[in-house]
């Protein structure tokens, strides 16, 4: 089976940007030429006239909320959504119920997500059991059973002494450390960003510093035991400068950021808005600014969504009581896009922070070269399109975006040489 | 050769001759141990005292065997039942000890340095019998022994030591001593176990035992210590078995001739399994053997005279 993506501008940053021919045999990469440069016989033509053709979008931070809240989402649905967001490898989360802290149920979403034969799915395997922040997993097991890497994601490992084991216990099965970075004593019962905003509405307040000092910790912990760690949902201005100065002495650090974080700020939870509730919490704008700064000079690896899928009877409770979190998967390139069109960033340095570095991270190589996977995103980035929760594939709704008129999206998604998306 | 020393504290202040010396005399001390009648004379009238302030079965056993083989009168301390349960301190039981005039004290201790400070204090010889995390001379020793008589010689060996390093006194009494004898070294276990720095030693560390085990002469396993186990250095003995521990098949990594050391007491199953532990590449009961001959050679060496016992 041998299928040619013609006409497209593609655009592999640092390998390849102008006018190409893609040709795909059984699955990968078989050669990239000149417009009509190669001539063998495809099975299958897409014309990308018009369109920019890019190494496939990997989002590293996503929940499927399968096994244990499938009316959340599915890993079918999950990854039926990230495709249709141009995403053609998600990295899910372990906080499921039960929590993916054993091999057995790494191998079962591995089995689930190609059964689902969609995206990608990488599973993210537990630090600690349970997520209890106390006794380490069997990192052996999960590697073999294809956890490519380790987070209590949704839970900080609070104790610094199990953090450092973790990280160097890691070592010895090539894994590492996603910290989702948070001191629950300085959170202290906090629900949205502390400021004006949360004073204001009377709701409690969460610093900034609950972030940053686990951050610096994690920072401190790599630098110590020589491990490799990833900080997920950086979200505050001092986080920013921790990772910043970090990388400048060579700790090996790499960090995401999400969509919303530098596109809103506080001011989005508005009258008690549970579709801006989330946590970290959106920030003041001080912050949203150096998010984009560290996107812009690299202290930020990759933009990550934390797609977190909440059904609407659980969003629609008072503020207090409503759980964290907003769904991103579909949302996630037009919102990005626009950090492109606003002149902050170009092209090719987005299609590096949501393809090129989340894949470095991970240690693969989607470099357009002919014996590659094919795994490959078509955008076409002057679309105008409304965002439109009711006709997504994800089987929530829980995002603030509703109705926000978007500039640029995913028209076709390509995983393994299958087309597993087009508009 | 003269022996002059007047404390075994650890392997890093003997030389090689000094070590070469303890080994041939402990060679000729093992013959003793196979008489009908395993007793002589060489240390009458000489007063040892054992003092273990840590627990220890084998370790005092050995000591106390060692000394009454040579007839020496052996006097067994603990913590508890001493005076230092009643709060004294340890200088104090020191000079207390000293008093008495003792020829020899055997001393472990929980706190690495200890039996520096109490050498520091008496007049007589002082044996480290393993004191915190710092240095364990006699198992070494003894280790070294075995290695040399399974083995022939000790320089040009590949040695692996897997466990527990950073926790491990008999680990960097070993390290210490078999590089300065010429062995090449290999440590490996999780990296929660192998210290910062270890390379300073001159060994080479591996977080992979299968890499660590590539042709190795000797295999010396750690024992797993559960009562640490709480402590945050691996997930689960069923995974610390499967990755980090000794089976046959991991073994024929080894060199097919290589013997196989453990300092006890062992967790079967654990660091080491079953068929290993009693294969016939084990050489565990031989290192017990031999820590009496070694343990003698050094009673003999501080307390009695400067001669080699076979020379007799």
């Amino acid at each position: 089976m041998r299928m040619k993506i013609e006409n497209g501008h593609v655009l592999d940053p640092g390998h390849i940007d102008g006018l190409r021919d893609i040709w795909i045999l059984d699955g990968r990469i078989e050669a990239v030429t000149e417009p009509g440069a190669y001539m063998e016989k495809a099975d299958e033509i897409l014309d990308a006239e018009g369109l920019f053709v890019t190494p496939g979008l990997i989002d590293m931070h996503v929940h499927l909320r399968e096994p244990g809240q499938e009316y959340k989402e599915t890993i079918e649905s999950g990854c039926r959504a990230a495709v249709r967001g141009g995403f053609t490898a998600v990295c899910c989360m372990p906080n499921t119920r039960p929590v993916n802290d054993n091999a057995g149920i790494t191998s079962w979403i591995v089995q689930q997500a190609e059964k689902a034969g969609l995206a990608r799915v990488y599973p993210v395997a537990a630090i600690t059991g349970g997520l209890g922040g106390q006794q380490l997993n069997e990192y052996a097991d999960l590697k073999g059973a294809g956890a490519i890497a380790l987070s209590d994601d949704g839970m900080p490992v609070l104790d610094g002494q199990t953090m450092r084991r973790a990280m160097e216990y890691a070592q010895a099965f090539d894994l590492f450390i996603i910290s989702h970075c948070e001191d629950l004593s300085l959170v202290a019962g906090g629900v949205m960003n502390e400021g004006t905003v949360a004073t204001r509405l009377g709701l409690g307040g969460i610093p900034n510093i609950s972030e940053y000092l686990m951050v610096e910790r994690e920072i401190g912990l790599a630098e110590l035991t020589g491990s490799r760690v990833h900080i997920a949902h950086v979200s505050t201005r001092e986080s920013v400068r921790a990772i910043r100065h970090a990388k400048a002495r060579g700790v090996q650090v790499t960090a995401e950021t999400a969509p919303h974080y530098f596109t809103l700020t506080e001011e989005a939870v508005g009258d008690y808005d549970t579709l801006a509730k989330m946590n970290p919490p959106l920030r003041s704008e001080a912050d949203r600014q150096a998010i984009i700064e560290g996107l812009q000079d690299g202290t930020l690896d990759c933009i990550a969504t934390d797609h977190a899928p909440h059904a609407s009877m659980e969003k629609e409770v008072p503020f207090d009581e409503a759980p964290n979190g907003i769904i991103g998967l579909e949302t996630s390139l037009g919102l990005s896009l626009k950090l492109v069109h606003d002149g902050f960033l170009s092209l090719a340095d987005l299609i590096r922070l949501m393809s090129k570095n989340p894949a470095r991270i991970l240690g693969m190589n989607n470099d357009l070269l002919p014996g590659a996977p094919a795994d490959l995103t078509l955008m076409d980035i002057k679309a105008s399109w409304e965002v439109a929760p009711a006709s997504f594939a994800s089987l929530s709704r829980n995002t603030p975006f509703g109705g926000w008129q978007l500039t640029g999206q995913a028209v076709a998604t390509i995983v393994g040489g299958r087309l597993v998306y087009k508009v | 050769m003269y022996f002059s020393r007047k404390d075994i504290l650890d392997i890093a202040s003997l030389s090689v001759e000094e070590i070469t010396h303890i080994l041939d005399t402990a060679q000729g001390m093992k013959e003793i141990s196979l008489r009908p009648v395993k007793k002589v004379p060489t240390l009458r009238g000489k007063t040892l005292i054992l003092f273990f302030h840590e627990a220890s079965t084998r370790t005092k056993t050995s000591f106390d065997i060692a000394g009454k083989r040579l007839s020496a009168d052996v006097i067994a301390l603990a913590k508890s039942g001493s005076s230092m349960a009643k709060g004294e301190s340890l200088l104090d039981t020191v000079k207390t000890l000293e008093a008495m005039q003792p020829d020899v004290v055997v001393m472990r201790h929980g706190t690495s340095g200890a039996a520096r400070f109490i050498a520091g204090h008496l007049k007589c010889g002082v044996i480290n019998a393993g004191d915190g995390r710092h240095a364990h001379p006699t198992q070494a020793l003894l280790d070294m022994m075995t290695i040399r008589e399974k083995k022939g010689r000790i320089a040009g060996l590949k040695v692996a030591i897997i466990g527990d390093i950073a926790h491990s006194r008999v680990a960097r009494s070993n390290m210490e001593g078999l590089v300065k004898m010429g062995a090449e070294v290999r440590v490996a276990g999780p990296p929660t176990m192998i210290p910062k720095g270890i390379e300073s030693y001159g060994v080479k560390a591996f977080f992979s035992v299968d890499r660590a085990l590539e042709d190795a002469d000797v295999v010396m396993m750690l024992r797993m210590q559960k009562e640490r186990m709480n402590n945050v250095l691996f997930s689960t003995e069923r995974e610390y078995a499967r990755e980090f521990g000794l089976n046959e098949k991991r073994l024929s990594m080894a060199h097919s001739d290589a013997v196989v050391l453990h300092p006890g007491p062992m967790n079967r199953g654990v660091e080491i399994s079953d068929a290993v532990a009693d294969g016939p590449r084990s050489a565990i009961l031989d290192q017990v053997e031999n820590g009496v001959a070694l343990r003698m050679a050094l009673f003999y060496l501080l307390a009695g005279g400067v001669r080699n016992a076979d020379e007799d």
